[in-house]
């Protein structure tokens, strides 16, 4: 092993995607992706809805599995072939270390916040309750939701849901977060509160991927953009370039509707 | 002959003891039916067709005869082939088991109705599939199917009459044994429907305490 591996700057990939390809029957939804996400980079994949991008993400933890190609977190394979029983055993270890964030936020409607927050940890770690606690409190105080800790889900608003599921992703310690859409079905109002526990995420480098339709979120905290259209990826590139001077036209088609009245 | 209510002392404590039972059949009925109700919706939903396939026999015959006929099924004639069960214990499993086939059904629609992002979520994290259903969906699952599942069980309850004809000394069968001595039949009839009822509303008040309390949950 090389000692300075992690400061060099052709490093292996942290999360690494090749040629990624997915079928529903005849109807190709991914073909052919590649994605090398490096330790601590943030990527935000954008493009009109149904481009794949949402199936690209779930495939990383194989919620969508592959129908070809391979996905390997650091130097271990994600979607190997296994005989079903030991593929079980694989997949959830894996999953433990993949953080995600839902739309619909997912959160466990049974359980309080801290119910919610402890439930894994306690399952899959064998933490006391106690220890349990003290995590719990620590994750939700970082995405400023302590003192709601005895509620349950319902008596949260959207924004507040949110950033109790990214405290319960953060809960089991994940070396990437996968983000999907994770403030579409917020209220404009509440969109911020998420983002800025997102950007807190970016400062402390956690390694992420978010799908989003936020462009100047996106801008704001991503290293790179990729736009994706009917299953390929059309272009990818630094922010600044993806946003202000994109090369292909599907690009600037799509940029330009979808910035239509965000930049006036 | 008129109606004579001041009968009813002397014989109240054999049908005291007799709503003594009641209750306790029903108790162990109702654990049995839902315990065995969600086993067999589990079964139902997730096990392989192999092992479905005997159980649905099983549901069918349950649903498709009478429970009386269950009874003596179990009670009478399980002793030709060397099994004897107890009438208390006949009562508790027949009961239980039929009921349970019955929670089974209400157990599969409420775990087939828990949104699939649940799982999704549970299975995120790292739960495998057995413990994403036994700790997000079943929990949720029976939350939402309380209300029916307490009508059941008030099924249940008047059911247990039933036991009565396999020789259990439960509420029904002591009041025939009081009319036997005194010749009073409306008297202790009306006394047992009174009984029957009064359980019955404290079967209400529990649900209704249930269903409060997992009201925040939703």
């Amino acid at each position: 092993m090389k000692d300075e591996g992690d400061h060099m700057t052709d490093q292996k990939p942290f999360v690494d995607i090749r040629h990624a390809q997915k079928s529903y029957g005849t109807l190709e939804v991914l073909k052919d992706i590649n994605l090398q996400v490096q330790k601590g980079q943030i990527v935000a994949i954008i493009g009109p809805s149904g481009s794949g991008k949402s199936t690209l993400l779930r495939a990383i933890n194989d919620l969508d599995p592959l129908t070809g190609g391979e996905v390997w977190l650091e130097d271990k394979q994600i979607n190997k072939n296994l005989p079903h029983r030991q593929y079980e055993k694989h997949i959830n270890l894996v999953r433990q270390e993949i953080g995600m964030v839902f739309q619909h936020f997912n959160l466990f409607p049974h359980l309080t916040v801290r119910g919610n927050v402890t439930l894994a940890p306690k399952m899959l770690k064998g933490l006391s309750d106690v220890e349990a606690n003290t995590l719990a409190e620590a994750q939700l105080d970082k995405v400023g939701m302590l003192e709601r800790i005895d509620y349950y889900p319902s008596q949260l608003s959207g924004g507040q849901k949110q950033r109790v599921a990214i405290a319960r992703a953060l809960a089991m310690n994940p070396k990437v977060m996968l983000f999907d859409e994770a403030t579409s079905a917020l209220d404009p109002e509440l969109v911020e509160e998420v983002n800025l526990v997102m950007k807190k995420l970016a400062e402390e480098h956690m390694t992420m991927i978010i799908v989003t339709h936020e462009m100047s979120f996106a801008e704001s905290v991503c290293d790179r953009v990729l736009f994706m259209d009917q299953g390929v990826v059309v272009e990818e590139g630094p922010p600044e370039v993806m946003f202000r001077n994109p090369t292909s036209d599907r690009t600037k088609e799509f940029l330009r509707k979808h910035l239509a009245g965000q930049h006036p | 002959m008129g109606l004579d209510f001041t009968v009813i002392p002397q014989y109240l404590d054999i049908v005291l003891w007799g709503a003594l039972w009641t209750i306790l059949i029903t108790l162990g009925a109702a654990t049995v039916s839902f315990i065995g109700g969600m086993f067999l919706a589990v079964i139902a939903l997730y096990a392989p067709l192999l092992v479905r396939l005997p159980f649905r026999a099983f549901a069918f015959l349950f649903m498709g005869t009478p429970l009386l006929l269950q009874l003596f099924l179990i009670y009478f004639g399980l002793v030709q082939v060397g099994i004897d069960v107890p009438a208390v214990m006949a009562g508790i499993i027949g009961l239980g088991l039929h009921f349970a086939v019955y929670n089974s059904e209400l157990f599969q629609t409420g775990i087939l109705a828990v949104d699939k992002g649940q799982v999704e979520a549970a299975r995120t994290v790292g739960l495998s599939r057995m413990q994403a259903l036994r700790k997000v969906v079943v929990p949720q699952a029976v939350r939402d199917v309380i209300p029916p599942i307490g009508n059941n069980m008030i099924s249940l309850l008047k059911d247990s009459a039933l036991v009565s004809v396999i020789g259990v000394s439960e509420l029904t069968l002591s009041a025939q044994r009081a009319i036997g001595s005194t010749y009073r039949p409306f008297e202790f009839y009306v006394l047992v429907a009174v009984i029957y009822y009064i359980i019955n509303l404290f079967m209400e008040a529990v649900q209704r305490r249930v269903e409060r309390r997992v009201q925040a949950s939703r």
